[in-house]
């Protein structure tokens, strides 16, 4: 043990190799963490940083590599082990009983819930104690399903510091908060490093990164590729150093708007569970402008992109269509009226995962000449068709024949890519286009969107990423709860002024949230 | 609790999986059929070697044998097919044996003397018939589930004993053989309705000629129109179909009178070509082993003929080999349950990799 208390090594990995197949994953990765410490990983999206993590947490066994805490090796593959051991992980998803209470979700598994011997008032006293601490607001008798993303994110906090947790590990805790939410997690994780415990906080948003960290390590395709001290260094430095490259935001030109291709006109849709329906929307999509919509995922987003992509029709309101009604309202609709529809999932939603990316590029047209005539298929056309989009696309694969499963995520996006804009739709849903991608193709999939924009297609752009929108739109619009904040020209609004929209505030005569 | 001696099997997906990761575990699988079998034979006090070769000889060492075999795989053929393409599409049809009871039931009510059409009409019209009862009876539980969401397997199998209890109805009042002597048993078809011998002499109808062709149709459709690739779009994710704009309902919905028009088939082709009349043992259960057929041919329809002709081959030559060795012809259902579950667990194996942690 050394003497200096910072100086004290709590976690060291020691050359983590990780392979998937033909991907490593994580290639010989070493650091270690310090009492006291936040450090930030940051690496894009399929830069390992999840199965790093899941590694350390002993859900994932490495190849090769070990794992000490506080000095002790860890049994690799046995996540008991590693709660046992002090480390605490909060997962980008999840992993409450919706149906149990605050109180219950925390005690679960650590001892028996349900039997006489169950000392309800020294857990309840434990965690108002662990909340008042760690400044954790909860109510410990609400019903997890109940409770919004950003509680239920305390939530699982509560469960790590419930078992002692001295290591947290936090994957992508941002993604569901506001930017206030996002605040209050951080008072709350300088709490936790006053209090001695360490923290290792995954993201690749470079701000965040900035403001809450100690130290950098900066994942690339697998390795470690650098590490700095967060006071040595800039944001744009550290976006250099995760992919490889200096970053250019996209270029934007002015165009003059056209006519409003598509409008809803106060349009609602029923609520689906916890997801919010839509609450009377007015919206106007116009030729030659890129409307985007911000906005905490879970609010209305799902909704309002299954109107306009032909999955629901509006329980009240009206959708125009150069400003017609139109007779029928459904998927197949939304394609021959010309809308290209760029989905939120590309795995499960996009594409069918077993079939080839032929079968794939002809989903939306298989009923259509040449590809099809009086129910027979003519796969010819159909393979020179998906040839021309890889092609054009530069979808990286061996054939026409390869089933998708086979392909990363960016290539399978540039195929969905290729099958919706090949058609030159004059309306395009971009339903987070670039989740998930690297940054080559973040820049390729924008640079489409934008070139449609210029040939006068009217965008729609949803994403969670603030940076992305106000980059890329002419107009912002915020949803919250499934209601729609006007539409905000380009350079009106600061990030902050948005986050207040999306934490539901600047709502006229709603009354703003508890929290 | 601890974490020693606490080790976990986990199954891992595997991506690209290579061709001897195809190809060999189910020939594995059909391998440890054989050696259990013997294994049952051994203890029921036989020489596994001579139980084995005489079930082969039983089942196609002779002419007769061959020709039983092919008789016997006739209607297996169309189950099959029928369980092929509606599992493709993730319908889940296990009523195969009442769709086959309702082309039975539409084969003796036309075809003992209600129409009297020269055989060239009027056997192409039962045969018709049969499929639309056939399909319709599949309807209802389809219907129920895209309408309502009401799981298909307990419908369709539940429908099963529905159905034959009504055709036992049938044939102790309305169809019941006035000339009977009392049996249930329906009245002969009259000699236009019934399917013709292949050649003169031969013990063969037409009927396997005619699942020949379905096979070869089902193929067809599968690879080649429209309604194949909705069919397996909406099997392999129906969301995605859904969002494409593929008419999944549709889908199912055809998939559904395809499936039960095959399955009719086999009551047709059994009662026109083999038996002449229907009677409530019409079927051993060819419904229920057409699902065995499909899975051992892992759902492709052309392979649904070979899976069959092994299947009717064990029972063939499982009743011969019976006679001469003395070892119960359930040998044959366990041989055939044994291969099922191997089968399944192949086809796990060549999808994923059995980690131990």
């Amino acid at each position: 043990m050394q003497s200096n208390d910072k100086a004290q090594v709590v976690l060291r990995l020691n050359a983590i190799t990780k392979t998937f197949g033909k991907l490593t994953a994580n290639d010989a990765v070493s650091f270690s963490l310090h009492k006291g410490e936040v450090i930030a990983l940051l690496g894009e999206n399929g830069a390992g940083k999840t199965t790093l993590m899941n590694i350390l947490f002993g859900q994932y066994t490495a190849d090769s590599g070990t794992v000490e805490v506080f000095g002790r090796p860890l049994p690799p593959g046995n996540p008991r082990a590693a709660l046992n051991a002090g480390v605490g992980m909060v997962h980008q998803h999840f992993t409450l009983a919706d149906n149990m209470t605050v109180l219950e979700n925390i005690v679960l598994g650590t001892q028996p819930l349900w039997r006489p011997g169950f000392d309800r008032t020294g857990a309840r006293a434990r965690i108002e104690k662990l909340s008042a601490d760690f400044r954790l607001r909860v109510d410990p008798d609400a019903r997890v399903g109940t409770l919004a993303v950003g509680e239920r994110q305390r939530v699982e906090i509560l469960k790590a510091l419930y078992r002692d947790a001295r290591i947290l590990i936090l994957d992508e805790p941002t993604a569901v908060l506001t930017p206030q939410e996002t605040d209050d997690l951080f008072h709350t994780l300088r709490k936790a490093v006053d209090l001695g415990l360490s923290i290792v906080f995954i993201s690749h948003k470079l701000h965040e990164v900035m403001a809450i960290s100690d130290r950098v390590l900066i994942l690339r395709h697998g390795k470690l590729v650098s590490q700095v001290e967060t006071d040595q260094t800039d944001r744009k430095t550290l976006a250099a150093l995760m992919v490889g490259a200096e970053v250019e935001a996209p270029k934007v030109d002015p165009v003059t708007p056209g006519p409003a291709l598509l409008k809803l006109d106060n349009v609602g849709t029923p609520d689906q569970g916890s997801a919010p329906g839509l609450k009377s929307v007015t919206l106007a999509l116009r030729a030659g402008q890129i409307i985007g919509l911000a906005g905490v995922s879970g609010n209305g987003q799902t909704a309002l992109a299954a109107v306009i992509g032909g999955l629901t029709r509006p329980a009240s309101g009206k959708l125009e269509l150069d400003g017609e009604t139109p007779q029928g309202w459904s998927p197949i609709h939304a394609v021959h009226s010309g809308i290209a529809r760029i989905p939120e999932d590309r795995h499960k939603i996009g594409t069918i995962a077993d079939f080839d990316l032929t079968e794939n590029a002809i989903l939306e047209c298989y009923q259509d000449q040449p590809f099809s005539k009086r129910g027979w298929m003519n796969w010819g056309r159909a393979r020179d068709f998906t040839r021309r989009i890889i092609d054009t696309y530069d979808v990286r694969c061996p054939g026409p024949s390869t089933r998708i499963r086979l392909l990363s995520g960016g290539n399978m996006q540039k195929l969905i890519l290729g099958r919706v804009l090949e058609p030159e739709p004059r309306i395009i849903l971009a339903n987070q286009p670039v989740r998930g991608l690297d940054i080559g193709a973040v820049t390729y999939v924008q640079n489409q969107l934008l070139k449609a924009r210029a040939r006068g297609a009217a965008v729609l752009l949803i994403s969670e990423d603030l940076d992305e929108i106000m980059a890329l739109s002419d107009v912002i619009h915020v949803i919250s709860e499934g209601r729609l904040s006007p539409g905000f020209p380009r350079g009106t609004m600061t990030p902050a002024e948005l986050g207040v929209w999306m934490a539901g505030d600047g709502f006229e005569g709603e009354h703003s949230l508890a929290s | 609790m601890g974490s020693k001696g606490n080790t976990h099997l986990r199954l891992e997906p595997i991506s690209n999986p290579t061709l001897a990761r195809t190809i060999l575990p189910p020939l594995i699988a059909l391998g440890s059929t054989v050696v259990i079998a013997s294994l049952l034979a051994m203890i029921a006090g036989a020489n596994p070697f001579s139980v084995l070769g005489l079930i082969v000889k039983g089942a196609f060492g002779s002419k007769f044998a061959a020709l039983e075999t092919l008789n016997r795989a006739t209607p297996l053929i169309f189950t099959g097919l029928s369980v092929a393409v509606a599992f493709r599409a993730k319908l889940w049809n296990i009523g195969a044996e009442a769709q086959l009871y309702a082309g039975a039931v539409v084969t003796v009510i036309l075809g003992t003397g209600a129409l009297t059409l020269p055989s060239i009409a009027l056997v192409p019209f039962i045969a018709a018939c049969a499929m639309i009862a056939g399909a319709v009876v599949l309807l209802i539980p389809t219907i129920l589930k895209t309408r309502f969401g009401v799981d298909e397997v307990v419908t369709t199998l539940l429908f099963n004993f529905i159905f034959l209890l009504f055709v036992s109805m049938l044939l102790e009042g309305p169809l019941k053989d006035p000339m009977g002597m009392g049996w249930p048993k329906s009245a002969r078809l009259i000699p236009e309705a019934r399917l013709p011998r292949i050649l003169p002499g031969l013990r063969l109808h037409w009927g396997f000629a005619l699942a020949i062709l379905a096979a070869i149709a089902v193929w067809i459709i599968q690879k080649r129109t429209t309604l194949g690739y909705e069919m397996q779009a909406v099997g392999l994710n129906p969301e995605a179909a859904r969002f494409a704009g593929i008419p999944v309902r549709a889908a199912l919905i055809k998939t559904a009178l395809l499936s039960g028009g095959l399955a009719a088939l086999a009551g047709f082709s059994e009662v026109a070509g083999l038996k002449g009349s229907l009677t409530l043992d019409l079927s051993p259960g060819f419904g229920y082993t057409g699902i065995i057929v499909a899975m051992l041919a892992l759902l492709n329809p052309l392979a649904v003929i070979a899976a069959a002709l092994f299947v009717a081959g064990i029972f063939v030559g499982a009743d011969s080999m019976s006679r001469a060795a003395g070892v119960p012809t359930y040998l044959a259902d366990i041989m055939l349950a044994t291969a099922l579950l191997l089968m399944v667990l192949a086809i796990l194996l060549t999808r994923f990799r059995i980690r131990r942690e």
